[in-house]
């Protein structure tokens, strides 16, 4: 499949910004099941954008403004091609070794209450790991239901899993901590999701979770919809948790009252035809 | 029976200890009572103090002060700092490695979950290259002494090591307090160890930055508990000391805010922890930090002193494993010894603890400042008990070794003048041109009686300590 | 330097001249207020007192009447006062801390020392009998902390910029008393100059020390429009609008010599300085003394916005 992503990101400030500075992960990499086409990404306001790579392997920038603003925008725009991998990740930019997505953070801390649950989930299954995680996803996506508004970015996996709700950076980081409790090694996946049923654009990106099973490799699992990641999916960037993969990071000096309004439309692309004469 | 570093336990008096013994035997009680409320005072007006955390109280304290120094011979001195010069070489290399190439757990000397399960190992730091290969800029390398021959490792500090201050400051008194001892020998000078620091900051300056690099020092501010300590060295070393918000970062490199417009800081002796160091990349609540700061870092444009992620190094399990490492990166012997470690993480280790916990001492892997920490042969059965539930639920969370018979020296206490068991903090300097130790460090002492805690949040008192001719 | 040291400079500076102020406004009020109403007039001194420290709208959120007591709590110690003397004690040693090794170990001392003899004496407990004592220790204290700076400190862009807190705090505090009086220096009452108007006159000058000093630059009775010419255009008065003017522009000129380069801060204050010193007290009269001082106060904050964006943050 072929898709094409556009967002802009606006910002406005009701004092004059004197400069800002962000880290950007925002320009996905290939892997076996995905072809970056084109990729760029604009600034309106004189600034400076370097690129760089993460210890994560994510392509990030660093985007360094300064002088008196009050409003600034940064619009990314690309096409993907696609494949259908059944969720298998191959042949994507890897530093660490999987042992490293065992790791806490305060993101994807477990509580007992998460424990059990994975426990239970996996408990299921008389199969593998892979077997295990299905059940895990499935029993996940039952039990905790798709809600904006009820968390933000900074709730935790225990938070959003005690309330039962929460959006798919909540569902992902529940999944994370369930499956390394389980010994699993698991990411945080940043991306796109284009739905032909899904009104655009949207306000934000879509996030899941992807965990290694030792013969198979990374396989991802999107536990807002219930389901592996097909070629509906971009991968954009992978981290430890929500934060480590966060698109944007950035910080203002001078300015007061940040204002934000973010636009992501996910298109396919028209196959093109053989012009017929 | 413990080895007293002035009589050996017998009634004979060692050699570098022969004019301390004297004077002690003249010196009238009421003035050794009177010099060390001198030397309180000192510290009480320049306002030397330190805040204990979780202290209801929360007052600053004042660390008690115990004017008899402490001493050690030339030669002894020569002996250790080979060893510690030994031991930091191996924390840069080692640090170089987990977030380099590897080597050490390909090799199966460290397990590599011991590395990515770390909670200090900063995976951000992989693959980042920084400036000159030097990790631990300053290290305090905590070692105790048995006998008159061993000195043994008790802990590395790899991090943000504190307590030069007060070294510095304990040799002032001794100087004003006690003239007519410190005449009578020849002490090696350690006032300048600011200066030191200083040459050992420029010289690992980013190879772009100016011939003349600048340099600034980083609190957390004036509510932390070591600031007097970062605006003594900052004043000592003549640098700019910065906040989290005096600093900023364009297109990657680091300014701090003047009077006269932005200027380009090289170097940041930071005393801020790695996650608060920058929001961007850290912590995003941290109000301490820089925006910014950690792109500039994996820039090259700026010299963090110590790097990110340096607690990779030092925790009390990878402390079991610097004899080995030093080893595998140096080919040679380690000079100063290692305590027995116990790792309970591994399941044999742990049976022998649990069999064993009225003997051993028993510490948290990532704890620090004496805290969470079982002394078997001190504790009650329902402290050991504590314990042995903590351990049997948190295996990876501790290791255990044996009760250390740490040396004593003569300290002036409520009965007069007795031994004391006493560790020793000597400051480890890394530059591009190598490393710098000046003779000396904080001598922590445990004030009371049998007590071998001697840091100074449960109890613990200085001493100042003489390596003399 | 930093410019968040150059920012403590200049605010300890300030607090501790604004403390000052509010001490001599007390005093004033006080001495004022004794007197029979047949000498004070109608006008409530506590009033005016609240007025001049810039604090009437925050005040009157808790008291509907000024008294003594309401009004000399408030500006001594009243946790509701963001600039009480206290506050201003508080917020000078929190900026003398943050910026210790900038000072000179006079400075330190005569802060920290004031500061923790500050928390012996309690102000919070101290009667109208007590008042006279402690508005005399503040007056010292400031005294103290701008006589170790004048003897002891470098002389260098630190110094110069605590030499500017001192100065914009000054002309501030000159201009709101004159503001919140004016009226009393007009020259419809100049005619009447009985008693009532003696004593309103000379408590103008108390609150800013100037009493004797005028007697020996006029050698003449308190006119209105002298006491007018004494604050605003006499360059011989420490806390004239003109000499306060005189003081910025030499540390703003110190500080641009030292950088090589002169800015807003700099065009800001010479402009208002070089007013000052063209005009003449007849001028300020025809064309509005209330006019002219409400001018001032607002350049006054031009220039420390100025100063504060050039060098501060």
């Amino acid at each position: 499949m072929r898709i094409r992503i556009h967002h802009e990101t606006a910002y406005t400030y009701d004092r004059p910004a004197q400069s800002v500075i962000q880290i950007l992960r925002l320009t996905p990499r290939d892997h076996e099941g995905q072809y970056v086409r084109r990729w760029r990404i604009d600034l309106d306001h004189g600034g400076v954008l370097r690129q760089r790579e993460d210890a994560f392997g994510n392509i990030i920038h660093v985007l360094s403004a300064s002088g008196e603003f009050t409003q600034f925008s940064l619009s990314v725009d690309g096409e993907v091609e696609t494949q259908d991998t059944a969720g298998i990740v191959r042949g994507a930019t890897e530093h660490f070794p999987p042992a490293l997505y065992l790791r806490e953070t305060a993101l994807t801390r477990p509580d007992a209450a998460i424990v059990d649950f994975a426990r239970s989930a996996a408990g299921k299954s008389k199969n593998g790991p892979l077997d295990r995680l299905h059940k895990l996803l499935v029993e996940l996506h039952d039990h905790m239901s798709f809600e904006i508004g009820t968390t933000d970015s900074g709730t935790s996996a225990i938070e959003a899993f005690q309330s039962g709700r929460g959006v798919c950076q909540d569902l992902s980081h529940v999944f994370i901590a369930a499956a390394r409790t389980l010994g699993i090694p698991c990411r945080y996946v940043a991306g796109h999701l284009f739905r032909s049923d899904m009104v655009t654009p949207q306000e934000a990106g879509h996030a899941w979770a992807e965990a290694h099973i030792p013969d198979l490799g990374w396989i991802g699992f999107d536990p807002a919809n219930g389901i592996s990641p097909t070629d509906s999916y971009v991968r954009v960037a992978i981290g430890l948790d929500a934060l480590g993969a966060a698109p944007v990071r950035g910080a203002q000096i001078g300015g007061s009252d940040e204002k934000l309004a973010v636009t992501v439309t996910v298109d396919q692309t028209a196959q093109q035809q053989q012009q017929q004469s | 029976m413990a080895f007293d570093e002035m009589t050996e336990g017998g009634g004979g008096v060692r050699a570098p200890y022969e004019k301390i013994a004297q004077w002690l035997e003249t010196v009238p009680r009421e003035q050794l009572q009177q010099r060390r409320l001198e030397a309180e005072l000192f510290f009480r007006r320049g306002g030397i103090t330190f805040a204990v955390y979780g202290d209801a109280q929360g007052e600053e304290r004042i660390i008690p002060y115990d004017i008899v120094p402490r001493v050690l011979a030339r030669a002894e001195w020569e002996h250790l700092a080979r060893g510690l010069e030994q031991r930091v070489r191996t924390l840069n290399l080692y640090l170089a490695d987990v977030y380099g190439a590897q080597n050490a757990m390909r090799a199966g000397i460290v397990p590599p979950d011991l590395v990515w399960q770390n909670p200090a190992y900063r995976p951000e730091m992989a693959g980042i290259e920084v400036p000159h290969g030097v990790y631990v800029h300053i290290g305090g390398i905590d070692v105790v002494r048995v006998d008159a021959d061993d000195f043994y490792v008790l802990e590395d500090n790899a991090r943000t090591p504190s307590g030069v201050s007060y070294m510095l400051e304990g040799r002032e008194i001794s100087i004003r307090l006690m003239p007519e001892l410190f005449g009578q020998h020849r002490v090696a000078p350690i006032e300048n160890y600011a200066n030191e620091l200083l040459s050992s900051l420029r010289s690992v300056a980013p190879r772009n930055s100016a011939a003349d690099p600048t340099v600034a020092l980083l609190t957390p501010g004036q509510y932390n508990s070591a600031y007097y300590e970062h605006s003594f060295l900052a004043d000592k070393m003549g640098v700019e000391l910065v906040e989290g918000r005096d600093l900023l970062v364009k297109d990657e490199v680091v300014y701090m805010r003047t009077t006269e417009g932005p200027k380009r800081v090289d170097v940041i002796y930071r005393r801020v922890d790695d996650e608060f160091i920058d929001p961007l990349t850290f912590r995003p609540d941290s109000g301490l930090g820089v925006p910014g700061l950690f792109a500039a870092y994996a820039a090259g444009n700026v010299t963090l002193a110590n790097a990110i992620g340096t607690g990779a190094a030092d925790d009390k399990v990878i402390y079991s494993y610097i004899p080995e490492l030093i080893r595998f990166y140096l080919g040679e012997e380690p000079i100063l010894k290692n305590v027995p470690t116990w790792r309970c993480r591994e399941p044999e280790a742990l049976q022998y603890v649990l069999d064993h916990l009225a003997e051993l001492v028993v510490k948290e892997t990532h704890g620090s400042g004496g805290y969470g920490m079982l002394v078997g042969p001190h504790a009650s059965s329902s402290e050991i008990e504590t314990f042995r539930a903590l351990l049997k639920a948190n295996p990876e969370g501790y290791i255990a070794q044996p009760t250390l018979s740490l040396s004593t020296c003569p300290t002036f206490v409520e009965s007069g003048i007795a031994p004391r068991h006493v560790d020793l903090r000597p400051f480890v300097l890394s530059g591009s041109d190598g490393v710098r130790i000046v003779p000396g460090g904080l001598t922590r002492v445990a004030m009371r009686d049998g007590s071998l805690v001697v840091n100074s949040s449960q109890g613990g008192g200085l001493k100042d300590t003489w390596v003399i001719e | 330097m930093l410019s968040r040291t150059a920012d403590s400079l200049y605010w300890l500076s300030r607090y501790i001249e604004r403390a000052d102020y509010l001490a001599r406004s007390i005093e004033a009020a006080q001495r004022l207020s004794s007197l029979p109403a047949a000498y004070a007039g109608e006008a409530n001194e506590w009033e005016s007192a609240v007025e001049t420290a810039g604090s009437g709208e925050i005040f009157h959120e808790k008291h509907e009447t000024a008294t003594a007591e309401t009004v000399a709590h408030f500006l001594i110690c009243s946790p509701d006062n963001p600039s009480s003397i206290v506050k201003c004690f508080e917020s000078a040693r929190t900026n003398a801390r943050a910026v210790r090794t900038a000072l000179t170990s006079e400075m330190w001392d005569a802060i920290n020392g004031a500061w923790l003899e500050l928390q012996g004496l309690n102000p919070s407990k101290l009667t109208p009998r007590d008042w006279p004592k402690f508005l005399a220790w503040v007056k010292e204290t400031s005294l103290r902390v701008d006589g170790s700076a004048y003897r002891t400190m470098l002389r260098n862009d630190a110094y110069w910029f605590s030499r500017l807190g001192v100065s914009v705090e000054r002309a501030d505090n000159t201009a709101r008393l004159l503001d919140v009086k004016y009226h009393i220096l007009l020259p419809e009452n100049a005619t009447v100059g009985g008693a009532i108007d003696y004593s309103q006159w000379a408590a103008i000058l108390r609150a800013v020390s100037a009493l004797t000093s005028y007697h020996w630059v006029y050698r003449e009775s308190l006119k209105p429009w002298l006491i007018a010419d004494l604050l605003i255009l006499n360059t011989q008065m420490p806390r004239s609008l003109a000499a306060c003017y005189h003081s910025i522009v030499a540390n703003l000129d110190e500080i641009a010599g030292a950088y090589n380069r002169a800015g807003p801060a700099q065009r800001t204050a010479r402009a208002i300085h070089r007013q000052l010193g063209a005009t003449k007290i007849e001028q300020v009269f025809q064309s509005g003394l209330h006019e002219f001082i409400t001018t001032f106060i607002a350049d006054n904050n031009r220039v420390g916005s100025a100063i504060s964006s050039q060098y501060l943050v």
